[in-house]
């Protein structure tokens, strides 16, 4: 949680995860800002306006009329060495797809922040990861923030990890859609942005659109060529693993805080530990808390780092319990384990004699309420599991009408 | 003292205070929700609010919901048994905000009738319930039948969660100029003549 | 002919990004044509559509002075590049004096 430190001076304000993220934007000084309305999006744009009409950000606000173009204009002002900017959700996240991989491919280092909400059809507003989800494989380094004053901090790394020369990736910073968009809770910003100003300088070093200097961008590149540069971001998103965690150190040092790429909560001598992601680690880490004052040996942890994903730090995190719990809110339909972040977890010990027994479940799926409740139940659940001494080999749908587990 | 003891306590959380706003969309049910956690935050406590997620529509029956304590706040679940429920309409529904409530949960109505008359029509004890006509505060003084912030400044008299200072200038924070002023005014005025018997909490 | 070594993925700039201009210069495509575009001097006007209207830039002009059989005098010739050439006929299409006739490529 937020610590002060002496060297920075802080505002303590009520901030929603929206408008902490629009603080960022403007104390990270971004020179170019598109965006297309979505819920529940919208309002980090339009702080940001309010900023930009108030003479407190100087950049530039393109006004587009969808998503392809709002991620367009984003690569196209990367592309001339300008720091820029977008945020969107849901179907917004859907059409910008290929331009995702466009940025990628490009090596744009774009930030975007995504308040993760559910897919259509049919329509739903709320919050899940189904959007978030379906961008994995579009080599943008992921982060999930779990608090708005986590999407501050995780906007102004973001511009470090996508700048360094190592990494040239743009970067998501993604968080609960209402859940967390939308709600008001304390946020500590510097009094002075400099701060910020001086932790993430602007990377001009790179090659960019210049008259003085012609270059081609966006070529193409024939069956001889392609792989090279595919493999050439396979590099760069293992060299953003690194990144990501020194930048996160740096920013504890400067700044009091910091977060890792997975946080944890009472894993000591814990039999069951359960993974998650997102602001509804809140919620698990309260239910546990209260679960371990009865005597449960049962942890939890929060994956904060999705793409590139943290394996290393998976096995040293988890790989201690008897038995790994992956909550999802996400379903890769068809899969017999159909739980992203399950399935990645599997896949890190696969092979692995050690291995605890991974279960996957789904939660909150267009925002199915979670509570404590939810999660003592689902813990009790494990721990039948863990008797019987073998995990189920498919997902658990927790809680939806007409289907229950033994 | 005694009402509030059993407030929400999670875990290692000490005391924490569960409030949930029912009104209508339009009513500002959830930016009461914000003004009493911004009040709360500029006080140096923890705070969290946020609304019952719905496609606002104007009218319809709307829930908000916060949190206040003096330790960071980590749940992100609904409020389901909240300490305190507030209704900015009284012509909601009684089954929406009866649900869930505790032995100890207090509620403050906007309403032009007594807390014994509230009382005897929910089925709860008399000293649970506290009363305010903050449609009439409303009208008089803003004009417009908007009573989200007559009822936090009802609130902070019933159950001094943050001070009265401290709402006034989350007030004039979320409106600018004029009509943060006359915002104030229907604070200050929904403090003072909020009925029933006041309530302590833990200092 | 020998295979040609190609870069490796650490020895390519980022992205595919080609860092110096007019690098389409270096590709020879004089060998795509199945019509030759053939430029009579004479009728030529010197007005300029075809190189304008090119894809390829093939036109280019010379400083060779010329005369027409009718005594109009050039201070300059226009001249094709056969090493970028595609063949396209845009050039033959756009001649508002037929002055490019296109001939088969095969002899």
């Amino acid at each position: 949680m937020a610590v002060e430190t002496k060297e920075v001076k802080w505002k303590r304000l009520p901030l929603s995860s929206n408008y902490a993220i629009a603080y960022a934007v403007k104390d990270v000084d971004v020179d170019v800002v598109s965006a297309y309305p979505i819920t529940p999006q919208t309002t980090v744009v339009e702080k940001i306006s309010e900023f930009i009409a108030n003479g407190e950000l100087d950049a530039e606000m393109i006004h587009v009329e969808s998503e392809h173009s709002a991620l367009s204009a984003a690569v196209g002002a990367s592309a001339t060495g300008a720091r820029a900017f977008t945020a969107t959700a849901s179907q917004g996240l859907e059409l910008m797809h290929e331009i995702l991989h466009i940025a990628s491919g490009l090596r744009m280092p774009v930030v975007m922040s995504v308040a993760t909400r559910a897919l259509s059809a049919p329509i739903s507003i709320w919050n899940d990861y189904s959007d978030l989800m379906n961008a994995r494989d579009a080599s943008w380094v992921t982060l999930i923030a779990g608090s708005a004053q986590e999407a501050y901090d995780s906007i102004i790394q973001a511009y470090r990890i996508a700048e360094s020369p190592e990494v040239m990736l743009p970067v998501i910073v993604a968080y609960d859609g209402y859940i967390m968009s939308h709600t008001y809770e304390p946020v500590l910003v510097p009094e002075d942005n400099t701060v910020v100003r001086e932790f993430a300088p602007k990377n001009f070093n790179r090659f960019r659109l210049d008259v003085d200097r012609p270059m081609t961008f966006g070529t193409i590149a024939d069956p001889k060529w392609y792989y090279e540069f595919k493999y050439q971001q396979v590099v760069a998103m293992r060299n953003a693993y690194k990144k990501v965690k020194e930048v996160d150190e740096e920013y504890r040092e400067v700044f009091g805080r910091g977060y890792g790429v997975i946080e944890t909560c009472c894993l000591e001598d814990a039999d069951i530990v359960l993974l998650t992601y997102g602001g509804i680690y809140g919620t698990f880490k309260e239910a546990i808390e209260k679960l371990r004052e009865n005597g449960k040996k049962v942890g939890v942890a929060r994956l904060r780092l999705w793409r590139p994903f943290p394996a290393e730090d998976i096995v040293k995190t988890l790989g201690g319990a008897k038995l790994v719990v992956v909550a999802d809110r996400a379903i890769s339909y068809g899969a017999r384990i159909s739980g992203p972040v399950a399935l990645e977890v599997m896949s890190t010990f696969y092979g692995d004699p050690d291995a605890p027994m991974i279960m996957s479940v789904i939660v909150g799926i267009g925002q199915r309420t979670v509570t404590e409740n939810t999660v003592a139940e689902i813990v009790d659940y494990s721990f039948r599991v863990l008797e019987r001494g073998k995990a189920p080999r498919e997902t658990l749908y927790w809680g939806v009408r007409g289907v229950s587990y033994e | 003292m005694a009402l509030l003891k059993d407030a929400t306590s999670v875990g290692r959380i000490a005391l924490r205070y569960e409030i949930r706003w029912h009104g209508r969309g339009g009513q500002g049910a959830v930016t009461a929700s914000m003004v009493l956690a911004m009040a709360a935050i500029y006080e140096g406590k923890y705070a969290q609010a946020f609304p019952e997620f719905g496609a606002e529509r104007r009218g319809a029956p709307v829930k908000a919901y916060t949190r206040i304590g003096d330790e960071p706040i980590l749940t992100r679940a609904p409020i389901l048994n909240p300490d305190i429920v507030v209704v900015l309409d009284p012509s909601l529904p009684k089954e929406l905000y009866l649900a869930g409530v505790k032995d100890s949960t207090i509620f403050l109505i906007n309403t032009k009738k007594s807390p014994r008359e509230i009382a005897e029509d929910l089925g709860v004890p008399v000293e649970r319930v506290y009363t305010v006509d903050a449609t009439k505060i409303a009208l008089e003084v803003l004009k417009v039948p908007i009573v989200n912030t007559a009822m936090v400044g009802a609130l902070v008299h019933v159950v001094p969660l943050v001070k009265l200072e401290n709402v006034k200038k989350a007030v004039l924070e979320t409106f600018p100029g004029r009509l943060g002023e006359v915002n104030v005014l229907a604070v200050e005025k929904a403090y003072e003549e909020v009925a029933g018997k006041l309530v302590e909490v833990n200092p | 002919m020998a295979e040609e070594k190609l870069p490796a993925w650490n020895e390519l700039p980022p992205g595919a990004v080609i860092l110096e201009p007019g690098s389409s210069e270096k590709r020879y495509t004089g060998d795509w044509r199945i019509f030759r575009p053939v430029l009579n001097q004479d009728k030529c006007i010197r007005c300029l559509l075809c190189w304008v209207y090119c894809p390829d830039d093939a036109f280019y002009f010379e400083d060779e002075p010329y005369v027409t059989s009718k005594g109009r005098k050039y201070k300059f010739s226009l001249k094709i590049n056969y090493d970028h050439c595609k063949g396209c006929g845009i050039c033959v299409e756009e001649c508002p004096v037929n002055a490019i006739d296109f001939v088969e490529e095969v002899k």
